[in-house]
């Protein structure tokens, strides 16, 4: 096993928390390539093109037309006003990611892996979805580009995210209910690693968090960076500094990631990743895997994983279709250790809260993932000076959300 | 000499291949599990490979996810797993056993301790599915130490020059992936196996055994015709499957309708003479 990598960074040399993973895909002892031997060379393939797609200028002109042109970036910087009035304390920026065409972070990642499997002349397009975010994302680019795309989604979220499964069955994609497990969004990864398994020749898989084997982890957050390299010019813009504190909440991590990165290395800054708490940690039913898993190995990659004494995986919970996953990215498994972003957690209870209040003073529905994020900024905002900056990443919109909402507050819609 | 590599000896001077059938340990539960390990060297078993229960099994298709489940509903441990291979050794100090799993059960167990105990377990051999050779070192040190085989695994996508670096630190026999696709799914033609083994076997010595998609006594014989062992397990967890009753428990007969099973099996590779 590696040692542990110490803070200074990887490479030992550079000042630098930027620069992983290793060539093993490793950040620290995390990460790596644990796939079944049918799948590495794929895996292998994929990172030799991105590598070669990240070196060539044209790749990223095509990429960066996309993002302005298509996907509607750079996103705004908004100053909640009325929220920090509010909360009397922090001033509290949104990073309004929710804005994006298909209304989340997500378009940022499937944006750049489309171009990359069209690069690489695949055929068809296959992803894992909780939410539903991911899929509509995918969707949409595949639409845009006339690939045929599958979704692989869990069934207990099929139906909790009934809008999105109409959204990308629009959008002309297939949507597989996977009814094994609790049927979320770990067993909609495993059917997809199967699907992939079986269609080696002509299927990419467009995974869309910063999980799974390298490089996915790599390019995913490279490709999700751009939150927080735009957010880090806007905050210098209107406020002339860096923020005190960036919070985002973490599924997989890939919004906190993008948004995380950029400010690694800035220590002045206060990096916080928001867990979902489901029930409360103390219940065991949750989807924290920091706060209250072990590390392991599933998904292609090493990190902190829900699981029982036995190693056996275990069923994670959340009123957030799109944090309800046991693992979490290996890069945040390992920025854990080192201490450099704290990681936290919010319940169900409060998720819901914060997305009623977000909704009332700032007029924004946000989703129920990022609400996860808002409900810790009420906590941390009120005991900051009035002059400290808070920055979250609001990286989805909730209208998809709002029925699974009006469960829990007794409404019939 | 280790009992995989004794068995292999034995076999070529018979001048036959080998079956390997597949049993998911505790699936339905214990006691029939254990039944149906005793009885298949009796059925014609040459080697036997063990599936690890694992929540989680990338590779594996509906079958073999359902047979992980049932062992999963009936509480077995890690423990339990080598707990079988124990009390099989103490009646078959011959056959050979293979434990075939993913990383995770292992790395929660403690990859050393595992190894150890499998060892002391009579396990003879380890396959894990999610551990490339990239990944192999976290694993390996403690197989080798312990005198254990490590197999592994070799599928259509791996290339040439990829196939040396796969098979170094391997050992024991090597297991050739028929398909691009998870168990119990779809079957290899024989044309695709009559140009992959040769390839194979100009990178190894190793023995080589044929596995997902072989479900008939016709396909096994094929499969020794060209390799050295069939391995079959979905078809034998589907009969498994057939004799459970509304709750999951084994009916009366079940254990033998699967060795019934073993045993066509086996002849149809007796009936496959290996060509000199």
């Amino acid at each position: 096993m590696n040692k542990a990598v110490p803070p200074q960074g990887l490479d030992g040399g550079r000042n630098s928390l930027r620069t992983g993973p290793n060539e093993r895909g490793r950040f620290g002892e995390f990460g790596g390539r644990f796939v079944a031997e049918t799948l590495m060379p794929l895996i292998l393939e994929v990172e030799r093109a991105y590598n070669e797609a990240k070196a060539d200028p044209a790749f990223q002109a095509d990429l960066d037309r996309h993002m302005t042109h298509y996907v509607g970036r750079p996103s705004p910087l908004w100053f909640a006003e009325r929220l920090t009035q509010h909360l009397g304390g922090a001033k509290i920026y949104f990073k309004r990611d929710e804005l994006n065409h298909t209304g989340s972070h997500k378009a940022n990642n499937c944006m750049g892996q489309i171009l990359l499997a069209r690069r690489m002349g695949k055929t068809r397009i296959i992803a894992e979805t909780g939410a539903g975010q991911h899929g509509v994302a995918t969707a949409t680019m595949c639409a845009l580009f006339g690939l045929p795309c599958t979704v692989y989604m869990g069934a207990t979220d099929v139906e909790r995210q009934a809008p999105n499964v109409f959204r990308m069955k629009l959008l002309g994609a297939e949507v597989k209910p996977v009814t094994s497990g609790a049927g979320t969004l770990k067993d909609a990864m495993n059917e997809a690693l199967r699907d992939w398994v079986a269609n080696v020749r002509d299927t990419y898989y467009l995974i869309g968090t910063v999980a799974g084997p390298h490089p996915y982890p790599m390019m995913v957050r490279d490709f999700q960076s751009v939150i927080g390299e735009e957010a880090k010019r806007q905050m210098q813009e209107a406020e002339g500094r860096l923020p005190d504190a960036a919070v985002a909440c973490i599924g997989g991590g890939s919004n906190a990631m993008g948004l995380f990165h950029p400010f690694l290395d800035d220590t002045s800054v206060r990096l916080i990743g928001v867990e979902a708490g489901g029930h409360g940690i103390e219940t065991g039913q949750h989807a924290a895997s920091l706060t209250g898993g072990r590390p392991g190995v599933l998904h292609g990659n090493r990190t902190y994983l829900l699981q029982d004494d036995d190693g056996q995986i275990t069923e994670a919970h959340s009123i957030s279709a799109g944090l309800d996953y046991p693992g979490i990215g290996p890069e945040h498994s390992w920025l854990h250790d080192i201490k450099r972003v704290e990681y936290v957690s919010a319940t169900d209870q409060e998720a819901l809260a914060a997305f009623q209040l977000c909704t009332r003073t700032e007029g924004i529905i946000p989703a129920l993932e990022p609400a996860h994020a808002l409900a810790h900024v009420t906590k941390l905002a009120p005991k900051m000076d009035k002059d400290e900056i808070v920055l979250m990443n609001l990286c989805g919109r909730g209208d998809k959300d709002i029925f699974t909402v009006a469960g829990h507050l007794g409404v019939k819609l | 000499m280790s009992r995989i590599a004794a068995r292999f000896a034995h076999l070529k001077r018979e001048r036959r291949g080998a079956l390997i059938p597949f049993l998911e340990a505790w699936d339905p539960d214990g006691p029939t599990s254990t039944a149906l390990l005793r009885g298949m060297p009796g059925a014609g078993a040459d080697l036997i490979e063990i599936g690890m229960p694992f929540t989680d099994p990338m590779a594996d298709g509906p079958i073999v996810q359902a047979a992980g489940k049932r062992a999963l509903d009936a509480g077995v441990k890690m423990t339990d797993v080598l707990g079988m291979v124990r009390d099989f050794r103490a009646g078959d100090d011959a056959t050979p056993i293979v434990l075939m799993g993913y990383l995770n059960p292992i790395l929660s167990y403690g990859p050393e301790r595992f190894c150890q105990d499998a060892a002391k377990a009579g396990v003879d051999g380890l396959i894990v599915v999610d551990l490339p050779t990239e990944e192999a070192d976290m694993l390996l040190p403690f197989v080798t130490a312990n005198g254990l085989d490590f197999i592994r695994l070799v599928a259509p996508t791996t290339d040439d020059a990829r196939l040396s670096h796969v098979l170094s630190g391997s050992s024991g026999f090597v297991y050739y992936v028929a398909i691009t696709g998870i168990t119990g799914t779809r079957s290899a033609s024989s044309d695709d196996l009559a140009e992959a083994i040769p390839r194979v076997r100009r990178a190894t010595d190793l023995p080589v055994a044929i596995g997902f998609g072989v479900r008939t006594p016709a396909q096994a014989a094929d499969a020794v015709r060209i390799a050295d062992a069939a391995v079959v397990g979905s078809a034998l967890l589907d009969t498994l499957a057939a004799n459970l009753d509304e709750h999951g428990r084994a009916r009366p007969g079940a254990v033998d309708k699967v060795l019934d099973q073993v045993r066509a099996l086996a002849e149809g590779i007796r009936n496959a003479k290996v060509a000199a």
